[in-house]
């Protein structure tokens, strides 16, 4: 019995013991079903074991959407719980463990899924690649990542989740100030997961750089490669920096160094300082993927070329270096002084030129144009204005005094969210509802894609803008309850309504998903939207060779100008199509991976053992394992592609 | 597009609150370095509000100019590649931006750092604010006094703030007098403040330090000179004095309500050392070294 004290909850309430049940309920259910239908070998052939970007792909995001919805919850009972003044819904405890998971699972197992989702499918199409360069690689990435994600989703009902914001600044975080594992599994499950999306920034550079289509130099490439790019490249810059800040806290949590403990010399300014050497890119890895939708979207709808393509990489490019530079204004107010502070505060205010820069453009490339409001477009108008109010809100931030004045109120909260939600969110739905007729072969509802499209705008605003006044009003963030005379009630009232117009979205969106895949149509061509790059030129839905004949690229818009302008894409004939075997190895590899973080989440050192020399030997045996791939033949790809209907070339 | 009406409303509405009826906490200045602050705010509003109006009405315009609906249906959009003068104009413009607010913020933050405007002459009064989860325990060593989760301040007279911290980094705010700063351990760090109304405040910790945050809040009463030496004079008359013993309870987690002691807990439990805002790294190393022995 003693042994299994440690894994109870350390606030355990009834909310708890049901998502027990259910979680246990759920697991139960899915088991039994794919057993029932006998789906276990296909799970295993043609998911599990697969390599293929487009699979990796669908499956970062369902994954994205599930944990979409886990911190939509966390984010509901925050907003639920501060619906009034002095509201008891929550405890405090409860609180702080629902705001640190909604901030962790929102930000590493939702925003950088998506983003990873949609890079996976759509950049090697766009390239005219038939997959990722290193594609077994691309497999343990997610899988690393999808346990990581489900390690630190279980921390809720076993040992109690991490309860000191997704910052988790010590010496908060520290065993002396919290004292349950909840910090352990936020080290450790990040650990995971980052490992994971360090993998894949290798492998998409590599991509980029190495498998282009013969004819695309780099100035020829979709904006959403270009930005896939420079996010990778921002990733591979920016993760070791919070690999390194885990491992001490790791270190200081499990093995008693002193890294940023209260005494023995400890500094706790370092975990900020790395934390946010890291956490400032990161919000740059998330945006920029999400600019390159937007310039992809606005211009297919505007039936124009993108105006400025030029000053857009170039800003993409600046964006990513001063990326580095301002980590420091997320605490202006640690005393470092004036001169220092006003370095950041003017390289933080300069980010705002570039960015400027892109939205003009996005502006420009309407002008002129032909405007469709269909629902990837209509999240990309929405985007404009809401963006640009985080976005100003940001460099009133940036102003170094001022914010001593906003910094740890709700006036920041809104202004991360007003730039993270239209910035990444939107951006995200957009490019989902965008790339879906190529993922599945069928379009999303447009009459449902706009309800959900303006309860989401709507939402998001309604949500978002009262914080401002509570901040200027005073409401510091993180507060789990505030006095009725203290008159913040008004303002959270209205966003605990926003976050059930976002919910109310959320929902409509799941039920366009079931609604369009039961009803839509499935003759929708290749080219439903009329688009201008590559990933159009081929069939709908993609098959697993991507492209029978690679194409060959002149012009910055391929496809459009192959439809337009009589450029030619495919010269060659179609020949056997070397592709990558499957293997289990990934996901092998990365459960002992989540047996490793549970194992040193609770200290079980035998279960660490058993589970690293598993990771060894898997890496031992890969080391000196043969595997030339396979071949497609020519009649195949023939047959496939008569079958998809169109000439065979 | 009513969305835009919509936002655009909204927005207004925000500005009309900030500007008008009854003024947020942060705009309601008792203080210089608030009224600087609030200046600081209003000015960089003003100046994002041009950006906001900008932006919508180009947006708003090409988007009923060019809906597809609006346009013939045998219409091409033509390919632009761009125009040089455009680009600079759309750089120039943020630019010139960007440099008047870098100006605004790094006068503002100098002045926000130092002692306020028109106190320069005058000998700022001391009292270090220390937290522990999660209470604010201040320390006048000038009136050898220490009084718990509420403070009593001069009006007139500069205030120098000595913050350090216990346990969890807190941030120590009174929004009508001046910005925040973050309490550390290990580590001393300054803040400048003055009071020019007799008012009642609230301050609080606003930086997140765990299950008591929300409540870690003191109350401020800045009176006038007179008043407050009577209030100094009573409490020497009526307090308790402040013991090594009496004080590691005070620093047990939770919350205390307000309490008075004579003395202060500097003499037993001394306060680190400040850091060198400046230059001299092994000068700095130095001093954390000795901190960290001299504390523990």
């Amino acid at each position: 019995m003693e042994f299994f004290k440690q894994f109870a909850v350390p606030n355990p309430t009834p909310t708890i013991y049901l998502s027990m049940v259910a979680i246990g309920l759920t697991l139960i259910a899915v088991l039994a079903g794919i057993t029932y239908f006998k789906k276990w070998g296909y799970l295993w052939r043609e998911w599990l074991t697969t390599v293929d970007h487009k699979r990796i792909g669908i499956m970062y995001l369902i994954s994205a959407l599930l944990m979409l919805f886990r911190g939509g919850v966390d984010a509901l009972m925050m907003r639920a719980q501060t619906s009034r003044p002095g509201n008891e819904l929550l405890s405090a405890a409860e609180y702080n463990e629902i705001f640190t998971t909604h901030g962790v699972v929102m930000i590493f197992f939702m925003a950088m899924a998506f983003i990873t989702a949609l890079m996976n499918f759509a950049v090697p199409l766009q390239i005219g690649a038939r997959d990722v360069a290193y594609p077994r690689l691309n497999a343990l990435s997610f899988w690393l990542y999808f346990m990581g994600a489900m390690l630190f989703n279980i921390s809720f009902v076993i040992g109690g989740s991490p309860s000191s914001g997704w910052t988790s600044y010590f010496p908060l975080a520290g065993n002396q100030l919290s004292e349950h594992v909840g910090t352990n599994y936020y080290m450790i499950a990040l650990q995971i997961a980052g490992l994971g999306t360090l993998i894949t920034g290798i492998n998409f550079i590599v991509t980029i750089f190495k498998m282009r289509a013969k004819g695309m130099t780099l100035m020829k490439m979709p904006l959403f490669t270009w930005s896939a790019l420079i996010t990778n490249l921002l990733i591979v810059f920016a993760f070791p920096v919070l690999t390194v800040a885990l491992a001490m806290g790791t270190m200081d949590r499990l093995f008693g160094t002193h890294f940023f403990t209260i005494d023995n010399g400890g500094m706790a300014m370092l975990w900020a300082n790395f934390f946010w050497v890291w956490g400032h890119p990161e919000v740059y890895i998330l945006v920029l993927p999400a600019f390159g939708i937007y310039s992809e979207v606005i211009s297919t709808f505007s039936k124009r070329n993108l105006y400025g393509y030029t000053s857009m990489v170039v800003a993409i490019v600046v964006i990513s270096t001063l990326a580095f530079l301002v980590w420091v204004h997320h605490f202006f107010t640690m005393g470092q002084g004036a001169f220092v502070n006003s370095i950041f505060s003017i390289t933080t205010m300069a980010i705002a030129i570039p960015t400027g820069i892109k939205i003009f453009n996005w502006l420009f490339t309407m002008w002129k144009g032909k405007i469709q409001f269909t629902v990837p477009m209509l999240y990309s108008i929405g985007f404009i204005p809401i963006f640009t109010i985080g976005g100003v809100t940001g460099v009133m931030l940036g102003i170094a005094s001022a914010d001593y004045q906003y910094h740890n109120t709700m006036f920041l909260v809104a202004h991360f969210h007003l730039v993270i939600i239209p910035g990444v969110v939107f951006a995200m739905i957009a490019g989902m509802t965008y790339w879906w007729p190529k993922m599945f072969g069928f379009m999303l509802n447009e009459r449902i894609g706009r309800w959900a499209f303006w309860n989401i705008a709507i939402g998001t605003c309604l949500a978002f803008f009262p914080m401002f006044i509570a901040g200027l009003d005073g409401q510091a963030r993180r507060m789990y309850t505030y006095s009725e005379v203290a008159g913040f009630g008004v303002w959270n009232l209205l966003s605990f309504f926003g976050g059930l117009g976002l919910a109310m979205g959320f929902i409509l969106i799941v039920y366009n998903v079931y609604y369009s895949a039961r009803y839509a149509s499935r003759d929708i061509g290749d080219d439903p939207w009329d688009a201008r790059t590559l990933e159009w030129a081929t069939r709908t839905p993609v098959p697993e060779y991507n492209f029978a004949v690679e194409p060959e690229v002149n012009t910055r818009e391929p496809f459009w100008d192959s439809k337009y302008e009589g450029e030619k894409l495919f010269k060659e004939k179609i020949t056997d199509i070397h592709m990558p075997n499957n293997s289990g190895q990934p996901f092998i590899m990365s459960s002992f991976f989540f047996v490793l973080g549970f194992g040193l989440v609770f200290s079980l050192w035998l279960l660490v053992y058993i589970a690293a020399a598993g990771i060894a030997v898997l890496l031992f045996y890969r080391s000196f394992e043969k595997d030339d791939g396979r071949h497609i033949h020519e009649e195949d790809v023939r047959e496939t592609e008569r079958e998809m209907g169109g000439d065979t070339r | 597009m009513n969305k835009k009406w919509l936002f655009s409303g909204l927005l207004l509405s925000v500005i009309l609150f900030l500007g008008g009826c009854e003024p947020v906490t942060v705009l309601d200045p008792k203080g210089p370095q608030a009224a600087l602050l609030k200046d600081v705010i209003m000015i960089s509003i003003w100046t994002m509000l041009f950006v906001v109006v900008v932006v919508f009405v180009l947006l708003i315009y090409i988007l009923v100019k060019y809906r597809s609906t609006k346009t013939a249906s045998d219409y091409r959009p033509p390919i632009i590649k761009g125009n040089i003068w455009v680009e600079i104009t759309t750089i120039g413009i943020p630019v010139l931006i960007i440099v008047f607010l870098s100006f605004v913020s790094v006068q503002s933050t100098y002045q926000a750092e130092s002692v306020p405007e028109g106190f320069k002459d005058q000998e700022p009064m001391v009292i270090y604010a220390s937290s522990s989860n999660w209470k604010w325990h201040f320390s006048y060593p000038e009136q050898d006094i220490e009084t718990l989760n509420y403070l009593y301040i001069p009006t007139d007279r500069p205030i120098e703030f000595r913050l350090y911290s216990f346990d969890a980094i807190s941030s120590f705010w009174i929004p009508q007098l001046g910005g925040q700063k973050y309490a550390m351990t290990g580590m001393l760090t300054k803040l400048n403040l003055a009071a020019t109304e007799e008012a009642e405040m609230w301050g609080r910790n606003s930086n997140f330090s765990g299950e008591g945050f929300a409540e870690q809040t003191f109350n401020v009463n800045a009176v006038s000179q007179g008043e407050f030496n009577e209030w100094v004079e009573e409490v020497q008359e009526t307090a308790e004095p402040i013991d090594e013993e009496t004080f590691d309870e005070l620093l047990e987690p939770g919350h205390l309500g307000q309490k008075t002691f004579t003395g202060t807990h500097l003499e037993f439990d001394p306060a680190p050392e400040e850091h060198g805002d400046h230059g001299d790294m092994n000068k700095e190393e130095m001093n954390e070294e000795d901190m960290e022995h001299s504390e523990h």
